[in-house]
């Protein structure tokens, strides 16, 4: 019941957004209807414009590019995340020396790297998979960094006790307890890669959302910018959920999730 | 090398334990002589902070004395004890291994095949008492089960010592009971040197063949032993009501009290 009443309430808010965009593009009430029409289009000619493009199937070959980009940004950048965070989670004084480095690369906003990696890449995927990738691996590396290290004394030392040796450590403890801090930041460096792979697209390529989107805007197409989002948004609650599940299916050893409701 | 029924399992030889630096640090206990031989029951009572665990640490190998020898069955201990088994007070199992392989991951080690370690921890599962909750991981578990599980994962080794640091703590008084006794009858079938700590000194009476009591810490030593000539096998709700179990727990009371206000005076003065 209570379930419903809330499922009800977040239509509703849609729609009522739906409504009021509505209403303020049809009638003259803030300015003429030509104006805002050309400033805001109308939520009636977008939801036309997604159902076009999906009809006609242009889209599905700019979906699966990003979406391939995003695949790859994230399988690199986890990969490396992961190795990194474990190498220096596990040897301190190249944790000590690398310090102010990756503090730096950190702090750098990933966009100006876009015209670099586009130049050295190419305009192709690979130069969307590279931005993708600098922002996912800190996001696993820090992870898989504090999560090494942060393993609990006690079971460490019971596993000790147990005779385990480094490798068996490392595999009953070190890499399940990384593997938890990974997974916990899963649908963050999941919503970066495709980040990644959507403002390299709309900074310089030929195919992809982030494409479709600038190329609307490039001819003040606002109808087909807002059509562009209305799918890029469909396209991350999509991805969204497969991660939800994926997550359910590794961490179920996990005390019930907190309500968070990122899923 | 197989050790002669004279050697002791366990021998801390003038021990002293200090944290932080050679002089000035903190010393948690000193001047420790203990020894355990096979198949005894030791109980290490004294007040909370008096390093009972610290003693522990140094017979595990988890802890390096500063000075003094711990020896296990005669051979001086280099870095971790292999032959001993270990219950902590905290909850050690691995949260993401089910109950069953918690338990069978202990014989991982020993080069057992994965296939007969399941066999064996489905069979002390069942033996403590869990046969039902094989498939279970730890937080769907009670912390009476977790223990058990614990107990299951540190006797599938059969370690020839078990050292025990208040493992019963955090349970409720009647688990505490049920805990107790299961320990008793699976030592009962196999008996091992054991090293159990805790604060409670009914317990370790009940438990144990000799009580060990410690002063108040810093620098923490052993005031006195006891044993217990109480009969076994024992049930430990029953043997409370014996009068010989009320005679020895006068007896130690009577050392343990003094050393008891003592720590509880420090306590009061940390604390203001």
């Amino acid at each position: 019941m209570n379930r419903l009443k809330l499922i009800l309430l977040q239509v509703a808010v849609g729609l009522g957004f739906l409504l009021l965009w509505h209403v303020l593009t049809a009638y003259p009430i803030l300015a003429p209807t030509r104006q805002t029409q050309f400033f805001f289009s109308t939520p009636l000619d977008v939801l036309t414009r997604v159902w076009k493009e999906f009809a006609s199937g242009e889209i599905w070959r700019h979906l699966w590019i990003t979406l391939v980009e995003t695949i790859l940004a994230f399988a690199f950048g986890a990969g490396g995340g992961i190795l990194f965070g474990f190498l220096f989670a596990r040897r301190e004084l190249l944790a000590a020396v690398f310090d102010p480095y990756i503090k730096a690369a950190n702090a750098l906003p990933r966009v100006v790297l876009a015209p670099i990696f586009a130049l050295w890449f190419g305009l192709g995927i690979w130069s969307k998979v590279a931005l993708g990738f600098t922002l996912v691996f800190f996001i696993v590396f820090f992870n898989v960094y504090q999560g090494v290290r942060e393993v609990s004394p006690v079971v460490l030392a019971n596993a000790r006790m147990l005779g385990m040796n480094e490798r068996q450590l490392l595999r009953h403890v070190y890499w399940p307890a990384a593997l938890t801090w990974m997974f916990s930041s899963l649908h963050t460096s999941v919503g970066f890669a495709l980040v990644g792979a959507v403002v390299g697209e709309y900074l310089g390529s030929s195919a992809g959302l982030g494409y479709k989107i600038h190329e609307a805007e490039s001819v003040f197409d606002v109808t087909g910018v807002f059509a562009g989002m209305v799918i890029l948004s469909i396209f991350v609650i999509l991805i969204d959920y497969v991660v939800t599940l994926i997550e359910r299916r590794l961490l179920v050893w996990r005390p019930a999730p907190s309500t968070n409701g990122q899923g | 090398m197989p050790a002669s029924p004279s050697t002791a399992a366990v021998s801390l030889r003038s021990v002293a334990i200090t944290f932080g630096p050679k002089v000035g640090g903190y010393t948690a206990v000193q001047n420790i002589d203990l020894t355990a031989s096979p198949g005894e029951f030791i109980a290490i009572v004294g007040p909370t902070g008096c390093g009972k665990s610290t003693l522990l640490n140094a017979a595990a190998g988890l802890l390096k004395p500063s000075y003094g020898e711990v020896e296990i069955f005669g051979a001086r201990l280099h870095g971790l004890n292999g032959r001993a088994g270990y219950l902590f007070q905290q909850d050690a199992l691995m949260p993401w291994k089910t109950a069953l392989q918690n338990v069978a991951v202990a014989l991982e080690p020993k080069g057992v095949s994965r296939k007969e370690a399941e066999a064996k921890a489905r069979d002390w599962l069942r033996r403590v008492g869990l046969a039902a909750f094989v498939d279970r991981y730890p937080h769907m578990l009670s912390g009476g089960q977790r223990k058990r599980v614990a107990l299951a994962q540190m006797l599938i080794r059969d370690p020839e010592i078990l050292l025990m640091d208040e493992p019963f703590g955090p349970l409720d008084a009647q688990t505490r009971q049920i805990m107790g006794n299961l320990l008793l009858e699976l030592w009962a079938a196999n008996r091992k040197a054991v090293l159990f700590v805790t604060h409670d000194l009914e317990e370790a009476i009940a438990l144990a063949d000799r009580v060990v009591v410690m002063s108040a810490g810093p620098a923490a030593g052993i005031i006195g032993e006891f044993p217990v000539p109480l009969p076994r096998p024992r049930d430990i709700a029953e043997v409370r009501l014996e009068p010989a179990f009320h005679h020895i727990h006068k007896e130690i009371w009577a050392s343990l009290r003094t050393e008891v206000q003592k720590a509880y005076a420090q306590g009061e003065g940390a604390s203001s």
